[in-house]
């Protein structure tokens, strides 16, 4: 039996388990000995020389490993990302009390990819990503409200109740959600981008997808398309190390995911620090607007399992998930900044997080007061025109609503 | 071929008595029609009693010695189907079998859920068939659903494996690989994803032998994927998507209602020599819990089972649905004091209809129900074929009661869903037509 024979040889390559290298100690130690240079002008601008180069570049030469910022970036950076961890523990303990029904996907350890994207970006600008978007919708503009009432199927809700957690939607700001089917909006974000260049907008789409929605076949079809078109399109592949159970190193032949866009060069970015995720996602901007498409991959972690039936630890360690929160966590490495250079005191932080507590244990409140939408909603926006009629479950409260 | 039915269980011993002394062929088919009155046609479905039969009594004898829990008869209409056993060694029973029962056909069973049933067919395959080969997403792990829990340690990494998430590249992947001969058990984690892979089993694996005028074939093909509404599922991890398959010719669609006809019906699946996709009711994986017979066994693909005898309705459903019809069957016997007679299609692709066309014929009216939206279900095939052969029979307008022409909703789901008092209403109506 050749076949079985061939296969065995595949199959037995048993890759390594663990997350590639943050996970390992020492490395981690000796990344932390070389620290970031931080210099405040008169201006108040910040210059930061990262002490570790956040960059790697594909078929390009990656900016140099320095970012600037301000004090009122940085204190905003924090309450932003401070407010969507928020948001997901709230969306964590809803769940659990049975509030949201359905899939819930958390973006615990990634805000900082959202928060240094949406420091570039404008409003003009176009994103779409897959089903764990919460963070992306709020940095969209989006409310906690909207968000929390959306998860509990609420008619307040960002997408009116219909969508849930995976479909987190902002017309006005250009947010195009909120996948299900994954690696589906990876060709749509290159259709965007189309859009933006033919009707000749100074603006980029982002596509997002995961590390392992980067092995789906319509990836590459979207890269060619995007290539040959010179589209204004920023590929950002979240390499948070797992799809599911599944380490990148199972199911990626090819792991440096910047590296795989062929014709479409790739940048590598250190996604755990806003700061270069913003200095990034600067160069990935311009690059699309002048040059055409570009692949960014950001190195990320999920701390969370995969989803809310995941308890997330039977395919990796607890101390690979401890270590990385310890020694990489995006709010603790903004909150770092502001702290050893006086920008910020502790009290002045522990203030912003109970605000944000309060805004969002609120929102939580007025979503629960929040109407169901109405009946009638199961048939609308299917067509432009529908005609309904909606049995109720039992023959008392039955009407038919329309015919 | 329609399935055997025995209604009286205490029949059973005088009916294997009578059989076992009897060789001719038109004497067992009378004895046949008196068991089902299904009149037995292919010299297969004769052999297949005849297999049937020496199982029966030998495992009679070797009862008897044994002391083993009385066999349950759960409800006096419950129907026992017999389906075509293996040849399976009967053996002396163990200390480990005492938790055992046995089922009507005397074979050893242990209470088993539907998950678990999926992976006992799994495993019985991957021993029986050495080119065999179970993978998809996660599987190796046990896959989303347990489904697989198990097996690679068992079978080997080279033979139960994990693919990347790429659901054309799995599909066409198992096309090539059934091509080369080897069978191929497909996973798609859920029946949702499936879309992604249906160019490569509409265009690919379902003309494999048509366009090659026989030299290949993907006989060795099995999709499995979990479908249909769990309450809370949302958009894309609801649906039930058997009426896109059903539209293709070269495949086969099986759906499966209880953990012995799964276990049953996926082994036939797996070997038989035509693609199949086999969708499994996720909603039943761990709530439905049956007595399930430890042995491999098959049941046939192509034959719909009445499972219920009535005079006044024939209804027809598959998968969870039918738990729902039960029901809405109570209800309306208590209710409206009539009898239903329930028929689960099990395959899909293809149709037994003469199973359903004889039962209209005695009861003139026809439900049909899935979870499936109405229009372009497989319902209103259903209904089309039953009327061409029926016509004359019908006492009212043939029913369906489905989801609703729209996309599967989230919090919408209990409207949405064709619930026991939904059809409970038509089937008022169409008693009282
Ligand atoms: C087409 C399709 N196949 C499978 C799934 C099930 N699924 C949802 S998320 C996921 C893993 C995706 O991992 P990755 O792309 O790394 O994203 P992450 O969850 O890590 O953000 C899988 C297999 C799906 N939603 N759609
Ligand atoms: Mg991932």
């Amino acid at each position: 039996m050749m076949g079985l024979r061939s296969l065995r040889t595949i199959q037995t390559i048993q890759p390594r388990r663990s997350f590639a290298t943050a996970a390992e100690p020492q490395k981690v130690a000796e990344k932390a000995k070389k620290k970031d240079k931080f210099t405040i002008g008169k201006d108040g601008t910040i210059t930061v020389e990262f002490g570790v180069n956040p960059f790697r570049g594909h078929k390009l030469e990656p900016p140099p490993a320095v970012a600037t910022t301000t004090k009122e970036e940085l204190l905003n950076f924090f309450k932003q990302m401070t407010l969507w961890r928020r948001v997901e523990v709230a969306a964590d303990n809803l769940y659990k009390a049975k509030q949201i029904r359905g899939f819930l996907h958390l973006y615990n350890g990634q805000e900082a990819i959202v928060a240094g994207y949406e420091s570039v970006l404008n409003k003009d600008d176009h994103v779409i990503t897959a089903y764990r978007c919460h963070a992306n919708f709020m940095g969209r503009g989006g409310t906690p409200f909207e968000v929390i009432s959306e998860l509990t199927g609420k008619a307040t809700g960002c997408a009116s109740g219909k969508g849930g957690s995976m479909h987190m939607y902002k017309r006005d700001t250009n947010f195009h959600g909120g996948n299900g089917i994954v690696g589906a909006q990876v060709p749509i974000g290159a259709g965007a981008a189309f859009g933006l260049k033919y009707n000749g907008k100074p603006n980029v789409c982002i596509a997002m997808y995961g590390d392992g929605a980067a092995n789906q076949g319509q990836n590459f079809e979207a890269f060619n398309m995007a290539a040959l078109w010179k589209l204004p399109v920023i590929f950002v592949c979240e390499n948070n190390k797992y799809g599911m159970g599944t380490s990148a190193e199972r199911a990626a032949a090819n792991t440096e995911y910047f590296t795989r866009g062929d014709a479409v060069p790739g940048l590598k970015i250190d996604a755990m620090n806003v700061l270069s995720v913003k200095s990034g996602f600067a160069f990935a901007k311009e690059w699309a607007l002048t040059k055409g498409p570009i692949l960014v991959e950001a190195e990320t972690y999920r701390y969370m399992g995969h989803s809310m039936s995941d308890p997330g630890l039977a395919y990796r360690t607890r101390d690979e998930v401890a270590a990385i929160r310890a020694e990489r966590d995006p709010i603790d490495k903004v909150k770092l900044y502001l702290l050893e250079n006086q920008l910020a005191t502790e009290e002045e932080l522990k203030e912003h997080e109970k605000e944000i507590k309060r805004t969002v244990d609120e929102a939580v409140k007025k979503a629960a007061d929040a109407p169901l939408p109405e009946a009638k909603e199961l048939y609308t926006d299917i067509y432009t025109d529908m005609p309904y009629y909606v049995r109720h479950t039992n023959i008392e409260d039955s009407l038919v609503v329309e015919k | 071929m329609p399935s055997v039915i025995i209604d009286n269980i205490e029949a059973v011993p005088g009916l294997i008595q009578r059989l076992y002394t009897i060789s001719e062929r038109h004497l067992l088919d009378g004895i046949l029609s008196s068991i089902d009155n299904s009149v037995m046609r292919t010299k297969r479905q004769l052999i297949t009693i005849y297999k049937l039969v020496a199982l029966i009594s030998e495992n009679l004898l070797c009862r008897q010695t044994v002391k083993r829990p009385p066999i349950k008869i759960q409800g006096q209409r419950r129907a026992f189907s017999i389906t075509s056993p293996l040849n399976q060694e009967l053996r002396p029973p163990t200390e480990k079998d005492e938790e055992l029962s046995v089922d009507a056909l005397g074979r050893p069973t242990k209470k088993t859920n539907l998950y678990t049933a999926i992976n006992q067919a799994m495993d019985i395959a991957l021993a029986t068939d050495p080119k065999a080969l179970l993978f998809g997403e996660d599987v190796a792990f046990g896959g989303v659903f347990r489904c697989s829990t198990g097996l690679r340690e068992k079978h080997g990494a080279d033979r139960v494996f994990n693919t990347p998430l790429c659901e054309q590249g799995i599909a066409g992947f198992a096309i090539g690989v059934a091509a080369q001969g080897h069978t191929a058990i497909a996973e798609i984690q859920f029946a949702d994803y499936i879309f992604p892979a249906f160019d490569q089993i509409v265009n690919e694996a379902a003309k494999y032998r048509y366009r090659s005028g026989n030299q290949f074939d993907v006989g060795g093909l099995t999709f499995r994927a979990p479908y249909g509404a769990v309450g809370h599922g949302g958009l894309y991890h609801s649906q039930s998507p058997e009426a896109y398959f059903c539209h293709t010719p070269g495949l086969k669609v099986v759906v499966p209602r209880s953990p012995v006809q799964a276990k049953g019906l996926l082994l036939a699946s797996i070997r038989d020599p035509n693609p199949v996709i086999f969708l499994e009711p996720k909603w039943l994986y761990r709530s439905s819990i049956e007595e399930v017979p430890i042995e491999d066994y098959e049941i046939p693909l192509g034959e719909a089972e009445v499972i219920r005898n009535g005079e006044h309705v024939t209804i027809v459903g598959w998968g969870a649905q039918l738990l729902v019809l039960e029901q809405a069957i109570q209800m309306a016997e208590e209710k409206l004091g009539i009898t239903c007679e329930l028929i689960d299609m099990k395959t899909l692709l293809p149709l037994d209809i003469d199973t359903v066309v004889k039962s209209v014929k005695k009861t003139g009216k026809l439900l049909i129900s899935h979870e499936a939206p109405k229009t372009g279900g497989l319902a209103g095939e259903i209904a089309c074929a039953v009327q061409e052969r029926a016509f004359l029979h019908l006492e009212a307008p043939i029913k369906r009661v489905t989801g609703y022409d729209t996309p599967f909703p989230l919090v919408f789901e209990r409207f949405y869903f064709p619930d026991a008092l939904k059809n409970y209403e038509a089937i008022k109506e169409l008693i009282e037509y």
